[in-house]
């Protein structure tokens, strides 16, 4: 199946093809082509994955100990999130399903200063220029350093934000980037009494600030409504964790997810069986899968995850100045849920507000310092691990046999769970805005805005090796397709 | 009083019957090694520990300590060798430092960092090594092998089980298991044994222990390799 612009509706060969290759100030490497035609009318739009991975593949003949560390590597911005929801799912292979009070504070509080590093960098120094100096204002400034020269305080506080973010990491994980603190069963290390007394020195600032982000992005929804209601906007479903309560919680829960509507489609489903809710497609153009509800099918089915999604899809959040935010969030929508494309800034700083004031909550606690750090039980064969990393949902779920070694991983990455909303965002901007425009910089750069907004990771969300499909063209001189070969997952065919 | 000798300008003191790299270690001096273990026969293979003496190029481990002998070992003529020499070993097998267990704690590793190895300069032979995780409590990981015997030692001399040797020729060269299968799991290696405990690098490892070490407590996390060796003097 095809969704609207995914594939032109006339002859490509007479589209005028425009690539943005590369979508900057996001993480990984990917492009957007855009099919136009003489008048300028979008005909295509594809966000494409051109990097890829494999980890799904080569994961398979390590030993389960290694894979927390190891797939860390997929990503530097939040390799946190993979190493926990690896962790989570050793943690069911080792028999270990619940983890004594220190190891489960310790990663919580590993996963929060994840939460606070990656949500900061993400506002402060990927989305803030376009957000606070205009979508296609002079190129030159829109970045980081612009900010610092214009607005040096919400830059040095975006910067010193997420510094303390990876601190927290350090601290826990042994590193800011690729630690090792959580194993199989539980975690390495405790705090000592030193490392809480220093982080707790600049918690509260951090509280502070983040609650002053929560405003700045607040603001610039109440002052442009026109732009930041509709700008990309589109309805979908949306899923994420949600804690037997019902409560936010980015580490641990049961999987809820709800129509465009807010209407409940299932809702505290065990993640071990989330194959029985979820099936992967892949799509001849792109490295990265197309996931969707399976009682829904892939037209229907698909749906977003990430701050936007999770702060509306929890009944409340545990610590109450979010929650605070999340109600006047809740009432701005009008009480459905909002389907702005930007909503996910303002949704993502309440995300890092209630990551703040969980780090601040957790460092008074004194089993960080316990000395009890790894369970183990019965062994089983299998498991799942799910966690709500930055960016959204994210599942690792591997096969071990009884020799030790990974024999199967599968990952759904949080950008990829987001595949096809982000690739209905862009087309949303392309109809709306480019359709009938001469292209300018500023124009395209709107394209990037609403892939921004889902704070993709693109590196980490193509591993399904030799389930790839590939599509080769032969073109003679004069640009005529002489034939085209297509490969999917079930083989080699002649199209032309 | 004992005899000395010269080692990059300092006087060492040996008894007879050293070799170089036991008078130097016994007086806190660092010379680089990777086959060489006090308590096994020296073997001579890696030749990291080639030091001059008296201009000529001789094994730390082998070459007996001799009165007035002029030793020179941290010469950058020297250390730019010895860093080839990693350089060969980190090509010719597969050691992905990032996810390996041992990683902080492996002589190699730190003996990299000690030398200042900062790329492995030569095209990656990527062999291809199978794991064997057939034995119970304890796996396999051939990719990270530098054949330096030291559990081929271990297993005969002291354990005295012959589990390990080495096979092939020249660049073939690697180590087996001596069992008809070719599996550990077929042999009656055990987690106790001397063998399953002295591999320098992150090949023989127990299971299901991996990064139960915190970095920061890791063996070279602290102080690098040199500084061990005039600790455990």
């Amino acid at each position: 199946m095809s969704f609207e612009l995914e594939t032109a509706d006339i002859n490509p060969e007479n589209l005028r093809r425009v690539a943005i290759d590369p979508v900057s100030r996001v993480e990984g490497h990917g492009k957007v082509t855009l099919l136009l035609d003489e008048n300028n009318q979008v005909h295509q739009v594809r966000l494409h994955i051109v990097e890829f991975r494999g980890f799904e593949r080569f994961i398979q003949g390590r030993p389960y100990w290694e894979v927390p560390v190891m797939v860390q590597r997929l990503c530097g911005i939040c390799p946190v999130s993979h190493h926990l929801a690896a962790s989570k799912a050793m943690d069911i292979v080792v028999g270990a399903a619940q983890l004594t009070p220190t190891a489960e504070k310790m990663r919580r509080l590993m996963h929060y200063g994840q939460i606070l590093q990656s949500h900061a960098l993400h506002f402060f120094h990927l989305s803030s220029p376009d957000l606070l100096f205009g979508f296609d204002s002079d190129v030159a400034k829109r970045n980081i350093v612009g900010i610092a020269a214009q607005y040096p305080e919400i830059a040095k506080k975006g910067i010193l934000l997420r510094k303390f973010g990876q601190e927290v990491i350090r601290i826990t994980a042994g590193k800011r980037v690729h630690g090792t603190g959580s194993i199989p069963g539980g975690v390495n290390k405790s705090l000592s009494k030193d490392e809480r007394t220093e982080l707790l020195k600049d918690a509260y600032t951090m509280v502070a600030w983040s609650r002053e982000a929560v405003n700045i992005i607040k603001q610039l929804h109440q002052q442009n409504p026109a732009l930041y209601d509709t700008f990309g906007a589109f309805r979908s479903s949306f899923m994420s964790l949600v804690a037997a309560d019902g409560s936010l919680d980015l580490y641990h829960g049961a999987l809820r997810a709800r129509d465009a509507d807010g209407k409940i489609l299932f809702d505290q489903m065990d993640y071990q069986n989330y194959d029985q809710v979820i099936t992967e497609e892949v799509k001849p153009w792109s490295y990265m899968k197309f996931p969707f509800f399976t009682a829904l099918g892939p037209e229907a089915g698909w749906y977003k995850v990430g701050p936007l999604a999770r702060v509306q899809n929890c009944d409340n959040i545990p610590t109450p100045l979010a929650e605070y935010e999340r109600r006047e969030f809740v009432a701005y929508a009008g009480g459905k849920p909002s389907h702005a494309t930007l909503g996910y800034h303002w949704a993502r700083m309440i995300e890092m507000l209630f990551a703040a004031e969980t780090i601040k909550d957790l460092l008074h606690d004194d089993d960080l310092e316990g000395t009890d750090l790894v369970l183990s039980g019965e062994r089983q064969k299998e498991g799942v691990g799910v966690i709500e990393a930055p960016r959204g949902t994210l599942f690792h779920h591997y096969r071990v046999g009884d020799n030790d070694l990974v024999t199967m991983a599968n990952l759904i990455v949080s950008t990829t769970n987001n595949n096809q909303a982000m690739n209905t965002a862009v087309r949303e901007v392309a109809k709306k805005y480019l359709n009938g425009r001469e292209i300018t910089e500023g124009l395209l750069n709107h394209i990037e805005v609403a892939i921004r907004a889902f704070d993709p990771c693109l590196s980490c969300a193509t591993h399904a090796l030799g389930q790839m499909p590939l599509e080769v063209s032969l073109i003679d001189a004069e640009g005529g397709v002489i034939s085209r070969v297509s490969k999917d997952s079930d083989g080699l065919r002649r199209l032309t | 009083m004992s005899d000395t000798f010269i080692l990059d300008g300092e006087e060492i003191p040996f008894e007879p019957g050293q070799t170089l790299i036991e008078a130097a270690k016994a007086a806190g001096k660092y010379i680089p090694h990777l086959c060489w273990h006090p308590d096994f026969v020296a073997h001579g293979s890696c030749k990291l520990c080639t030091v001059k003496v008296n201009g000529r190029f001789v094994s730390g481990c082998t070459a007996q300590a001799a009165p007035g002998q002029n030793v020179e070992n941290r010469t950058p003529e020297l250390d730019d060798k010895r860093r080839t020499l990693l350089q060969l070993l980190f090509v010719e097998g597969n050691h992905f430092c990032p996810s390996c267990e041992k990683s902080g704690n492996c002589a190699l590793q730190a003996t990299a960092y000690e030398l200042g190895m900062l790329t492995p300069h030569f095209d990656h032979f990527y062999p291809d090594r199978p794991v064997d995780a057939s034995h119970t409590d304890v796996l396999l990981d051939f990719n990270r092998c530098i054949m330096c015997e030291l559990c081929v030692r271990a297993s005969r001399d002291v354990d005295g089980k012959n589990v390990f040797a080495l096979s092939g020729r020249g660049i073939d060269s690697h180590l087996i298991v001596n069992s008809a299968s070719g599996r550990l799991g077929d042999t009656d290696f055990a987690a106790s044994d001397r063998a399953a405990k002295v591999c320098p690098v992150g090949v023989i490892l127990k299971k299901r222990v991996g990064f139960a070490k915190p970095i920061g407590a890791r063996d070279y996390d602290a102080r690098p390799i040199s500084q061990h060796v005039k600790e455990s003097r």
